[in-house]
């Protein structure tokens, strides 16, 4: 355990889940949930369990984002609220 | 969208990288017992794989590799390959997927439990790759006709 290492990758997260919750542009908000779950996929591998960390890389960071944005591609893109 | 479809460099490493990315999908599969992997795992990657060639050579090209009719097939014959297996246990007079009791092997037990959860993992990947597939065909805009090639591009060139 490294701990620097546990502290900052902790601390992107927390500042990429305030992003895409907080950002209005629904593309950006998509793309900073992708690197919020590459992200997460390297503290579960840090954590010693990298079989949940390569569900999370593969579905997470990979099948989910291309669903969103095909998803994002129907629709006009922007938060309301 | 168009602007991407038509770049050569992308067609030409998706073309390349497609065929790694299943070998590397289907090492996950069969390794899903003694590490990290499994078969969800690789089934999602086997299907990113598909979905990624369908993202760049279009619906149409995708659904000729992977149509409609064959999604329907994997995904329930997958269901089937698992259901097959843990059932086959219970008629040999075990519990359903304790798979020692299937008398493939009959002095070595082992054996055939490693190879069945090798048979069940494969039906979870058939499975959850044409669900991947599907949804990703479910929920991407429908294509419109390429017809007009944008001209601004071939002016920057």
């Amino acid at each position: 355990m490294i701990w620097i290492l546990d502290i900052t990758l902790l601390l992107f997260l927390v500042v990429c889940a305030i992003a895409a919750i907080s950002i209005k542009d629904l593309l950006s908000a998509v793309i900073i949930l992708s690197a919020y779950s590459l992200i997460m996929a390297i503290v579960w591998v840090e954590m010693q369990s990298v079989d949940v960390g390569f569900t999370e890389a593969a579905v997470g960071a990979g099948i989910t984002t291309v669903l969103f944005i095909a998803t994002l591609a129907r629709t006009e893109g922007r938060s309301e609220d | 969208m168009s602007g991407i479809q038509e770049s050569i460099v992308i067609r030409t490493v998706v073309r390349i990288m497609v065929p790694f990315i299943q070998i590397f999908a289907l090492y996950v599969i069969m390794h899903g017992a003694s590490g990290p992997g499994g078969g969800f795992q690789g089934g999602v990657i086997f299907g990113a794989g598909i979905i990624l060639y369908a993202m760049i050579y279009g619906h149409k090209e995708g659904k000729q590799r992977m149509s409609d009719k064959l999604n329907r097939i994997l995904s329930s014959s997958g269901v089937a390959i698992f259901a097959v297996t843990g059932i086959s246990c219970l008629v040999f007079g075990g519990m359903f997927l304790q798979y020692g009791v299937v008398p493939l092997l009959p002095d070595n037990p082992a054996v055939v439990s490693r190879l069945l959860i090798d048979v069940v993992e494969i039906g979870i990947g058939i499975t959850v790759l044409a669900v991947m597939i599907s949804l990703f065909f479910d929920v991407s805009p429908p294509e419109t006709d390429e017809e007009e090639l944008p001209a601004s591009e071939e002016a920057g060139q």
